[in-house]
């Protein structure tokens, strides 16, 4: 296509910010039922919210939100035509991201061993908003997961390439869009925490 | 300009490319082949469709058992549904003929993400692949209905996952093709194409695209969480377990009603490139068609809950969702008083497009006014879930966006091929459907107000003589179509060649060969008039 | 490389980690008021401070700051859109 290089990432970023735009609206599915279900049930749902794990949900919120940054700075250093910064930043991001998925896990086996997952006995006989409270929480958190890994992956990629110099300060669009990507995982995230952990 | 009729061996998209074979197609980044993948796909969905469609209606010719059984007979109300909605009439125009014809339109010589173009070609495949093996495995066919409704879509033993994962995956197709289109329009207009001198059709592709990214993801979800039920028992729809039915509802309706947009704005589209052409007349209100797209693609989302009037919602929705559901007919009746107001005092010729685009505004016309009756809180009571809402829905999705599209067919068709059908034949061939559609479908209406509810395997007695009359219009109808495929087909393959502008367009499409070269224009084309003004236009 | 007319904002190191501490002071904000503060706020408060993170993050690590008027558009009509799903929804829920 014989376009000048600006009109082709600003195709792309309008492209990746769609893409995003249907991202946003999938999860919002999702909160659409919470907020459904929250003005149904407020004490099941809040007596479901103390039974959260605080700590996990507080440290993987402050672990997303250092991915962020992380991820923002390998733009930056991309631009500065800085590839081992760019690098670095990129692997500190994916590092942050695996923490998130291991805290993650353990946090699930816990939850899962005292019977709190979709269907179990303990919840079918329990209050009917509680059921709901944990089967939208494993619903919303693993849809969210999803798109952590599938995030870590994409940058580990571009990661890859910026290590080959495929990527650099005059070609970059593939960065500044998988970091985009990146920043919505985080922002799901920023509203997950307080509805499923704050509710108290 | 000139008008000359290529030579035999000239080149084209169809041969220019130094590839050959199936795998210069099915990997092929050029739109053109692209919207061809694309039609040929949906063309033989419909043809799927039609026959179970046709299968249904020899089933209901009379009461009790005629050929199948209850259980198979709601597989394939589910099944029709299914093909019909998300392998035809969804991915219909954005697919075909917005690939085909809309980066032409405004002189560009792709999409702006040709890859992202082929993969949802590739989505929509597999999704469609997923569905068909969801017919015959496990437990068969579903037989929920194409909604999918809750609890009994979690409790039937069928192949629901299966099919309703596939058609998720077709979703994704339809994402895509919206994340190109909107994007493609925005960065790829040639100079001097100026958004007040696009193509109408370009115009109601754009807001069919905005619908497309923010309606089908719900869909996703809904599709998501039906897996969810089914699978893990998240009870999350199941009343005893905490849980509402109804939130279903909402969550499904949120995509649905929006996408029966996505079905009818492009066909709009495609009859306002049509008539200006047929009348010699550019079209009357521009601006108001223009923007009546984007009413009806921003009011659209706000209408769901009239597909759930007696579903137990509360009053207030009922009134709110009826109130809205009126609103939202003003820009499509906008339309309609614009496309009658362009052929007035025009120099209208009556060749097989312009016979679509009329019949289209006659039918869409009925469509959308039984469309009010069911918007009416008082009277959907009594013929919801009726064979009015049959009806109904058909006279706007067949009758519209169907009979949009073999218009479209007629009219661009010939372009790609540079052949074009005969005449007489395609006359014959609307005759019969306009005809055999009347029938059909009429009578489904008249059957729903007596009485006649929808989805149910048998009838009481009294519904026979209409149901009788029904299926005969079938037959009208279906052989209509056959001779409408084929007398077009003959045509394109073997037909009269034809040059550049056999209709006398001034939209950029007809100022290139017929076939168009792969690159579509050899220099970027500069634009300096509308496209319906015919002062400018070569004269076929 | 081209003359670019769209050059591309840099948001400098600096910047992004004031952002991000004006994020984790807020997510510690969030966690003290829930804790603290019970009763009507205990939802609207959090996603009130929810929504600031969400608007630094969109503005300073997405860039939407140094965007054009197209990508805010976007955005704008996504979560207007958003907005009307789940608040129309609600005149069947509240009022049953």
């Amino acid at each position: 296509m014989s376009q000048p290089v600006y009109r082709r990432n600003a195709g792309a970023k309008l492209g990746m910010w769609l893409f995003l735009a249907t991202e946003l609206v999938l999860f919002g599915g999702l909160f659409l039922l919470y907020a459904v279900y929250l003005a149904r049930y407020p004490h099941e749902f809040a007596a479901a919210g103390r039974e959260m794990h605080l700590v996990f949900g507080t440290a993987n919120t402050v672990i997303l939100l250092t991915s962020s940054l992380l991820a923002a700075m390998a733009v930056t250093a991309i631009q500065r035509d800085e590839r081992r910064t760019a690098v670095l930043c990129l692997g500190g991001t994916i590092l942050c991201a695996t923490v998130f998925l291991c805290n993650k896990y353990l946090e699930w086996s816990a939850e899962i061993g005292i019977g709190n997952y979709p269907n179990s006995p303990r919840l079918t006989a329990g209050p009917p908003g509680e059921s709901v409270f944990f089967s939208l929480y494993y619903l919303t958190v693993g849809l969210h997961g999803l798109h952590v890994l599938i995030g870590a992956v994409l940058l580990a990629l571009v990661a890859v390439r910026v290590q080959q110099r495929t990527i650099h300060a005059g070609n970059y669009a593939l960065l500044e869009n998988s970091v985009l990507y990146w920043h919505l995982v985080d922002l799901v995230w920023i509203f997950i925490f307080p509805l499923y952990y704050l509710l108290l | 300009m000139k008008s000359a009729t290529q030579p035999v061996t000239a080149r084209s998209f169809w041969n220019d490319t130094g590839r050959t074979g199936i795998t210069s197609w099915i990997f092929s980044t050029d739109h053109k082949r692209i919207g061809f993948l694309y039609f040929y796909s949906v063309l033989a969905f419909f043809l799927v469709g039609m026959t179970l469609g046709g299968l249904l209606r020899i089933e209901l010719m009379a009461p009790g058992r005629t050929i199948v059984g209850p259980q198979t007979y709601n597989a394939l109300f589910t099944v029709h549904g299914v093909v019909m909605i998300f392998l035809f009439i969804i991915p219909a125009f954005p697919g075909a003929f917005g690939n085909l014809i809309m980066p032409i339109q405004i002189g560009a010589r792709d999409v702006a993400f040709p890859r992202l173009n082929l993969l949802s070609w590739w989505f929509y495949i597999l999704g469609a692949a997923i569905i068909i093996i969801s017919l015959f495995t496990g437990n068969g066919p579903p037989d929920t209905g194409w909604t999918f409704y809750l609890p009994f879509s979690e409790r039937t033993s069928t192949n629901v996952s299966l099919a309703v994962f596939g058609v998720f995956i077709v979703g994704f197709s339809s994402i895509l093709t919206g994340i190109n289109f909107v994007t493609t329009i925005h960065q790829l207009r040639a100079e001097g194409m100026t958004w007040g001198r696009l193509p109408l059709f370009v115009w109601s592709l754009y807001a069919t695209a905005w619908v497309q990214i923010l309606a089908t993801p719900i869909l996703a979800i809904t599709l998501a969480l039906i897996i969810a039920e089914r699978l893990l028992g998240a009870g999350l729809f199941d009343p005893g377990r905490g849980g509402d039915p109804l939130m279903y509802q909402h969550l499904f309706w949120i995509y649905s009603h929006p996408a029966v947009y996505i079905m009818i704005l492009p066909a709009m589209g495609a009859i306002t490139e049509i008539i200006p052409v047929f009348s010699r007349k550019p079209i009357f209100g521009y601006k108001m068609i223009a923007f009546s797209g984007i009413a009806i693609a921003s009011a659209g989302s706000l209408v769901w809950g009239h597909h759930m009037f007696t579903s137990g919602m509360s009053d207030t929705a009922v009134l709110v969702f009826s109130f809205l559901t009126f609103v939202v007919a003003i820009p499509s009746a906008i339309k309609v008083f614009n496309w009658v107001s362009t052929l007035y005092k025009g120099s209208i010729s009556l060749e097989a497009p312009m016979l679509f685009a009329l019949s289209f505004i006659l039918l869409f016309s009925i469509g959308g006014l039984t469309g009010l009756i069911l918007g009416a809180a008082a009277t959907n009571v009594h013929v919801h879930d009726t064979h009015f809402v049959v009806g109904h829905f058909h006279y706007v999705m067949f009758g519209g966006t169907a009979f949009a599209f073999f218009g479209a067919m007629h009219y661009w068709l010939p372009k790609f091929y540079g052949r074009r059908y005969a005449e007489k034949p395609a006359l014959v061939a609307w005759a019969l459907m306009f005809v055999g559609f009347n029938i059909t479908y009429f009578s489904m209406m008249l059957l729903g107000v007596k009485g006649m509810p929808r989805r149910y395997y048998d009838y009481l007695p009294e519904f026979a003589p209409l149901n009788l009359v029904s299926t005969v219009g079938s037959w009208i109808l279906i052989s209509g179509v056959i001779v409408l495929l084929a007398n077009l087909f003959y045509g394109l393959w073997k037909g009269e060649r034809i040059g550049n502008n056999p209709w006398g367009g001034a939209s950029l499409e007809w100022t290139i060969s017929s076939p168009p070269p792969t690159e579509n224009f050899s220099e970027d084309p500069i634009v300096t008039h509308g496209p319906y003004d015919f002062s400018k236009a070569g004269m076929p | 490389m081209p003359t670019e007319p769209n050059k591309e904002q840099v948001v400098s190191y600096g910047k992004l980690t004031a952002v991000w501490a004006g994020l984790i002071a807020l997510t510690a904000l969030t966690v003290w008021v829930s804790q603290v503060n019970l009763g009507v706020n205990r939802v609207w408060g959090p996603l009130a401070i929810a929504a600031c993170k969400g608007g630094l993050i969109i503005a300073f690590f997405m860039h939407m700051r140094y965007e054009g008027r197209l990508l805010r558009w976007v955005l704008f009509v996504t979560l207007v859109t958003l907005a009307i799903f789940i608040g129309v929804t609600f005149f069947d829920v509240l009022y049953r």
